[in-house]
């Protein structure tokens, strides 16, 4: 494998891993504030605050380590979708910074105002469809260059059905991934009042991800020909992932092992999302930049190397006292320490 | 001034890191003093000291939140403000910004563990362990982000081949000249700014008449250390300045109004400067001091403007933006001094003066950072990156910048609105006479 190819796996399991924690993050936070407007908060914020209490700010790092990484492996793409980004990129930022923020402010501060959860809850929603505006874009066509000039062709991004099955297919998996991962959470903590609604809500979004997934091949094909034939070619995925989706949805529907349904539904989404991006591969934007355009010199893409591999020694360790602390210690999950 | 889109991206980058600032340095020098009181307090078996980490512990996660999503809206401003700059330099600065996110990584996993356990383990020490995680990762990440900030001004570690940076070593660039004093100075002012912030709220608590040794005992701990670190923060400007002296002449001698080089060179206090004939007025000399300050020598040598090509030179107000950052650093260890030769020499109760003059450190201190980097910022100009870029070939070609910055703008109003009303409400609700009963009582 050329240290490339590497790079950017590396960065995609990143990508992945904020995936998987912000769809969690976000959905909880909708989920709240939803509980909170129907009543129904007395049966679960004190699971989904149980959780994201201690975690929320480990969620934000991910994505910017994602951003980081990106432009140090591949500093064109800085030029390209910096100047080509600026407003719905500056647009993500505020959304990002209102929630962080009003997280904080209604957890830590004290203040239970349901307009702090309304914040918090509706820039989640938001926020992972302004995100994957970027993948959009990847795919082309939406950006020119005249001369010295990046410009982001924004009429036609927003005309375009493929932006639209994506951001469709954001939101169900956010809210999908979330709830499957609640149920979870809630059955550990033994309530069975707030399982039984995050269960229904899971119920509710797994045929919407499905559909949506399909949404997305569908306008694909006709967006980018190319990338649609390299993900036919790469169908094994594709394949893989319903399985592990129609695993998840078995076991969710029979309300038994929870926490296999969960990884299935972790499973089903790495597939996806790692025969995506082989299939986007070499293009990083397409047509304009590819990985080996990327780092020019090999010093500096080795000590990038070793300063991950030293971080991971570092982080994954502390990663699994996070979890062995808030997520796998029972008493901890069912309000007892 | 035009308001083409390089002066408006940098109006906005000057906006985001001026309001950032604010909460990274609070979230880098906080940690620090919350761990050490807590170790006082399991050392000396004192749940006072238990209480100042744990209340401070609360305020300092709402600050941390602010801190995290201004610095990503930082972190992201600098490709979309500045994609020309990342696509020249991004290769040379990655390693340092990615070290930066690892060492904030491991600060954010920590801090969520330490917050959450403060009853769950039988031994005090193992909760207190967990402090030093995050005082390593959060002076860690500002180590890191100085390296970057200090490359931008004394580049070094690569060579410019057809306009592109080749043979990077990467070290060799993370360690130039500037990293020295430059960490140094940001990172003892961050601790100074810290203590003093929280001596203030003692001092508050004070002056409204509270009785309780928790406050007294809360702002002698708080001054001691800001004393230490105000020293600290001292002595690396005095490194700052002799580094200056060598590898950016203009930007000292712009901050000195230091025209001709010569030796014996005199240090100029406040004053009017007249630009045609170079002739300063109303100003305080003190004679030798900036030979002494840039070379050690009271003979030394100091490089003057009028040996730099006039179009390299800094903005010559930034003059005042040094002074004013230089008296406020005098009075930061001024207090603290004053109010020991009070308590301790003389044996008295802190009068009130002292108690306001505590009060007021806090916000100069603030004050005194946002000088301190406006002055370091801007005495580089017209470079981006010394020597080899100027800002204005580093800015983004989209337009809509202005109103971007309009958008941030009101972002950070919000915020910082919010945020003080959060911070007052959190406090004004649970005295410390409450708390410490109720922790009397789990005993």
């Amino acid at each position: 494998m050329s240290l490339e190819i590497l790079g950017i796996t590396v960065l995609w399991f990143f990508l992945y891993g904020y995936l998987i924690v912000a769809s969690i993050d976000f959905g909880a936070g909708f989920f709240a504030y939803y509980s909170r407007r129907t009543k129904t908060d007395h049966l679960v914020n004190n699971i989904i605050q149980r959780y994201l209490s201690p975690v929320w700010e480990v969620t934000n790092v991910f994505l910017v380590f994602f951003l980081v990484g990106l432009i140090g492996f591949f500093p064109s793409s800085a030029y390209y979708y910096g100047t080509a980004l600026l407003v719905p990129g500056s647009i993500a930022l505020v959304l990002l910074s209102l929630r962080g923020a009003f997280y904080a402010f209604a957890h830590y501060g004290a203040r239970d105002s349901i307009s702090y959860y309304g914040i918090y809850g509706i820039t989640g929603l938001l926020l992972p469809a302004t995100l994957s505006l970027v993948l959009v874009v990847s795919e082309g066509g939406f950006i020119v260059e005249e001369g010295n000039k990046v410009i982001l062709l924004m009429g036609k991004l927003l005309s375009t059905p493929y932006t639209y099955a994506v951001i469709f297919l954001a939101l169900v998996s956010v809210l999908f991934i979330s709830a499957t991962f609640l149920t979870f959470y809630a059955n550990k903590a033994n309530d069975k009042g707030a399982t039984t609604l995050l269960h229904s809500y899971a119920m509710i979004w797994a045929l919407p991800t499905i559909l949506a997934s399909l949404l997305v091949f569908w306008t694909i094909r006709g967006h980018n020909p190319d990338h649609f034939a390299k993900m036919v070619d790469n169908s094994w995925f594709f394949i893989a992932s319903f399985l592990f989706f129609a695993v998840a949805a078995f076991l969710l529907y029979k309300r038994k092992g929870y926490g296999w349904a969960f990884v299935c539904v972790m499973l089903q989404f790495f597939f996806a999302f790692f025969g995506y991006g082989k299939a986007h591969l070499p293009f990083i934007l397409y047509p304009y930049i590819t990985v080996t355009e990327g780092i020019n010199s090999p010093q500096m893409m080795k000590a990038l190397l070793i300063g991950f591999i030293a971080g991971l020694c570092l982080l994954i360790p502390s990663l699994i006292l996070l979890m062995r602390l808030f997520l796998f210690d029972a008493k901890y999950v069912q309000g007892k320490k | 001034m035009e308001l083409d889109s390089t002066m408006l991206a940098r109006i906005l980058t000057g906006i985001t890191l001026g309001f950032h600032i604010i909460f990274a340095a609070l979230g880098v020098g906080i940690p620090l003093v919350i761990s050490i009181a807590e170790f006082i307090g399991i050392r000396k078996k004192d749940k006072q000291y238990t209480l100042m980490a744990r209340r401070w512990t609360r305020g300092y996660v709402v600050t941390v939140a602010v801190g995290v999503v201004t610095g990503t809206c930082i972190g992201l401003q600098l490709n979309l403000l500045w994609p020309s700059f990342m696509q020249l330099a991004g290769e040379v600065i990655a390693l340092p910004l990615f070290l930066e996110t690892f060492a904030f990584f491991f600060e954010a996993i920590f801090l969520g563990i330490y917050i959450y356990t403060w009853d769950r383990f039988k031994n005090p020490y193992i909760h207190w362990l967990i402090s030093i995680p995050v005082v390593v990762g959060s002076t860690a990440s500002a180590f890191f982000i100085m390296t970057v900030n200090a490359f931008m001004n004394t580049p070094q570690g690569f060579t410019m081949v057809d306009g592109v940076l080749r043979d990077i070593q990467p070290l060799g660039a993370m360690f130039n000249p500037a990293t020295h004093s430059k960490v140094g100075h940001m990172v003892f002012s961050t601790y100074s700014t810290a203590a003093f912030t929280l001596a203030a709220i003692a001092a508050m608590s004070l002056i409204k008449g509270k009785k309780h040794s928790y406050h007294k005992k809360a702002l002698h701990f708080t001054l001691t250390l800001a004393f230490i670190f105000s020293m600290g923060t001292a002595l690396y400007g005095d490194i700052a300045g002799k580094f200056l002296a060598k590898y950016q002449p203009a930007k000292l001698a712009a901050a000195e109004w230091h025209f001709d080089t010569k030796g014996e060179a005199e240090l100029i206090l406040g004053g009017v400067l007249n630009k045609e004939t170079q002739e300063v007025k109303y100003a305080i000399e003190i004679p030798y001091a900036l030979s002494i300050l840039a070379t050690n020598k009271p003979s030394g040598e100091v490089i003057g403007l009028n040996d730099i090509p006039k179009s390299e030179w800094p903005p010559l107000f930034i003059h005042y933006l040094f002074d004013s950052m230089v008296a406020i650093g005098s009075y930061m260890i001024l207090v603290p001094v004053l109010y020991f030769a009070i308590v301790k020499i003389r044996k008295r109760k802190p009068k009130k003066w002292i108690l306001w003059a505590t009060v007021a450190g806090s916000p100069l201190a603030f004050l005194a950072i946002e000088l301190g980097w406006v002055f370091a910022e801007i005495g580089r100009q017209p470079w981006i990156l010394v020597g080899y870029m100027k800002t204005s070939h580093a800015a983004t070609t989209a337009d809509n910048v202005g109103q971007m910055l309009i958008l941030f703008l009101l972002l950070y109003a919000f915020l910082g609105i919010f945020c003080s009303g959060v911070l007052l409400k959190m406090f004004r609700d649970k005295p410390v006479e409450i708390e410490l009963e109720k922790y009397g009582k789990e005993e």
